[in-house]
């Protein structure tokens, strides 16, 4: 038990290692901005360490240099996140194991990136494997936040445009394994964002609901359309 | 700390959706169809996620983020692991941006 646990919390942060790595420079992009815009070094360290949201909190910097009053931008924070609600769901149905006492921790550091690698892990997991992934990739948001604020300035301005690429690189990365095992994936996958764009186009609703809109009806889509071939896709 | 409140707030709307079905929800108590459906969601949510949003993820030279995230796609098709294909798009954009 004691050896099986300690296994979970060594693959836990290996497997965070690249969150980490594709956290770190976005995490610095936040920073700098943060200083940019006039935050002082205390809200923009707490904003990391206490939100640890990386949309939400770019969206927050945007909405406050525009004048949003805080209930708007906490508003909009809320539409953006529900998309956590279905990912903690799915997770919730993944996860082995007892302790569940430890699931409020779990729960603070479920973001799109460390859900997608704990989804998507090729082995059963349990609350020490997410835990060690999870502060793996807090601990590059947090510091990459730091050293952001403090030393960003002397960044070139070509380095730091090309640090957003990282985080979809990283999507990407996670999904091709999936799409190279089964096609229906790969039909997921594609017609999710393309629900996404089509209601982007037809603009609905507020746009920060987009994202979960698209990621319940192409979930639903896909557990209503091909019952059969769950087997051979999931 | 002039942000406090909003920090603490954005906190709160942040972590209730994180933690909520992770604590009410385990694997007896969704129906089958449901079960498909949260498997589904890792899938759907990378989609979501990737499309259209790489698109702008270099302002204005879309075709770089473009390019970048195919020399992602290449890597992790041909060998295993996430570093490597993040590395390489962020040192990909790099040079295609000096």
């Amino acid at each position: 038990m004691n050896r099986e646990s300690k296994s979970g919390a060594m693959e836990g942060f290996k497997a965070g290692l690249p969150v980490f790595v594709g956290y770190f420079p976005v995490a610095v992009a936040f920073g700098i901005l943060a200083k940019t815009i006039g935050l002082s070094a205390g809200d923009s360290l707490s904003f990391s360490v206490m939100v640890f949201a990386g949309a939400s909190q770019f969206m927050a910097l945007n909405l406050i240099k525009t004048g949003v009053a805080f209930g708007g931008i906490i508003f909009t924070t809320f539409l953006l996140n529900l998309r956590h609600l279905l990912m903690s769901a799915s997770l919730a149905a993944k996860i082995k194991g007892q302790n569940r006492r430890w699931l409020p921790l779990v729960a603070f550091g479920v973001t799109d990136e460390t859900f997608a690698v704990a989804a998507t892990y090729p082995k059963s997991i349990g609350v020490l494997f997410l835990l060690a992934l999870e502060g793996t990739a807090y601990l590059g948001w947090v510091s990459g936040t730091l050293c952001g604020y403090l030393a960003g300035g002397v960044l070139p301005g070509s380095l730091r445009e090309s640090m957003g690429i990282g985080l979809y690189a990283l999507f990407v990365a996670i999904l091709v394994p999936g799409l190279k095992k089964s096609g229906f994936i790969a039909a997921l996958a594609l017609g999710s964002g393309l629900i996404h764009m089509l209601l982007n186009w037809i603009k609905l609703w507020p746009g920060s609901w987009n994202l979960a809109a698209a990621i319940i009806v192409s979930s639903l889509l896909g557990a209503w359309l091909i019952p059969s071939r769950r087997e051979e896709s999931a | 700390m002039k942000y406090g409140w909003l920090i603490l707030g954005m906190a709160l709307v942040t972590y209730l959706p994180r933690l909520i079905p992770l604590v009410y929800i385990s694997k007896k108590s969704v129906s089958e169809f449901w079960k498909r459906f949260l498997d589904c969601i890792p899938y759907t949510a990378l989609g979501a996620l990737i499309i259209p949003g790489v698109y702008q993820a270099i302002p204005e030279k879309p075709w770089v983020a473009i390019v970048g995230i195919g020399a992602a796609a290449i890597i992790a098709w041909f060998r295993e692991g996430l570093i490597w294909p993040v590395l390489v798009s962020i040192g990909v954009v790099y040079f295609l941006l000096i």
